[in-house]
């Protein structure tokens, strides 16, 4: 039992919703449709999936303030850059 | 700091793939979708498990359950080995298929990409190793535990980095 409680917590739950994001964007991104927002749609699915890894796997939810900011804003720059080159180039 | 160039240097690469599927989007996406999209599924749900048994053996080893975090270690190893396996099949399916790094821009980039990718699996496992070796010896200082929680990070940057990589090369249309 005492096992068990080492996943049975916050990142037992972001791997969870980490499994279902990826079964989601498969759904979303692999055969249906080309359009724009399913590509945004995907891409921001990839980076709530990192940003979940970095916060719960790596501990930086708890990091001191610049570390975690720097991270958060490093998804959402992947984001922004990447959906930004697919609209507009 | 080590951890974060690594992703700043991935995240130019990932920049570089956008712009070159820019130039010829029809070919890339008509090569995309010649990957083995259930290898690449079943591939993250792996790295993603994986990391899960090192988050579980992390703490493991902070209650001072060492044999509980030994185990979990040697789980994501498996883990590990099966993403190489699994990789492995899908780059010889490719490569029999014509579809080898010279076919076009897609497949070039495709094996630069998960390439590089699977080498910091390479190292990943290697880390893995170091952590078992911890997990199974003397009660370790700050200093150690500080290497171990290093250590396990580069794991789940090793997951991190896949997640992007699945989205742009299998899913991006």
């Amino acid at each position: 039992m005492k096992s068990l409680q080492l996943v049975a917590n916050r990142a037992g739950i972001s791997w969870l919703l980490l499994v279902a994001a990826t079964i989601i964007s498969w759904a979303v991104g692999a055969e249906h449709g080309t359009g724009a927002t399913v590509v945004l749609v995907v891409l921001a699915i990839a980076a709530c999936k990192v940003r979940l890894v970095g916060l719960d796997f790596m501990e930086l939810r708890h990091a001191p303030l610049p570390l975690r900011a720097a991270f958060e804003f490093y998804c959402l720059a992947i984001w922004a850059v990447l959906a930004g080159l697919y609209l507009w180039l | 700091m080590f951890l974060f160039g690594d992703m700043v240097v991935f995240g130019v690469f990932f920049v570089t793939f956008m712009v070159e599927r820019a130039k010829a989007p029809d070919v890339f996406d008509v090569a995309r979708r010649t990957l083995h999209i259930g290898v690449g599924v079943t591939n993250t749900l792996v790295l993603l498990t994986s990391s899960l048994l090192v988050v579980a053996a992390l703490g493991a080893i902070r209650s001072g359950m060492r044999p509980v975090a030994t185990n979990a270690l040697y789980a994501a190893f498996g883990c590990g080995l099966l993403f190489v396996g699994l990789k492995v099949f899908e780059y010889a399916a490719l490569a029999s298929a014509g579809h080898g790094p010279g076919a076009n821009h897609f497949y070039l980039y495709y094996f630069i990409l998960t390439g590089l990718h699977l080498l910091h699996v390479c190292i990943g496992l290697a880390v893995l190793g170091l952590l078992v070796t911890q997990a199974r010896g003397a009660q370790l200082s700050d200093t150690r535990l500080a290497l171990v929680e290093g250590g396990a990070c580069f794991w789940h940057l090793v997951d991190l980095l896949w997640i992007f990589l699945f989205a742009l090369l299998y899913l991006v249309s």
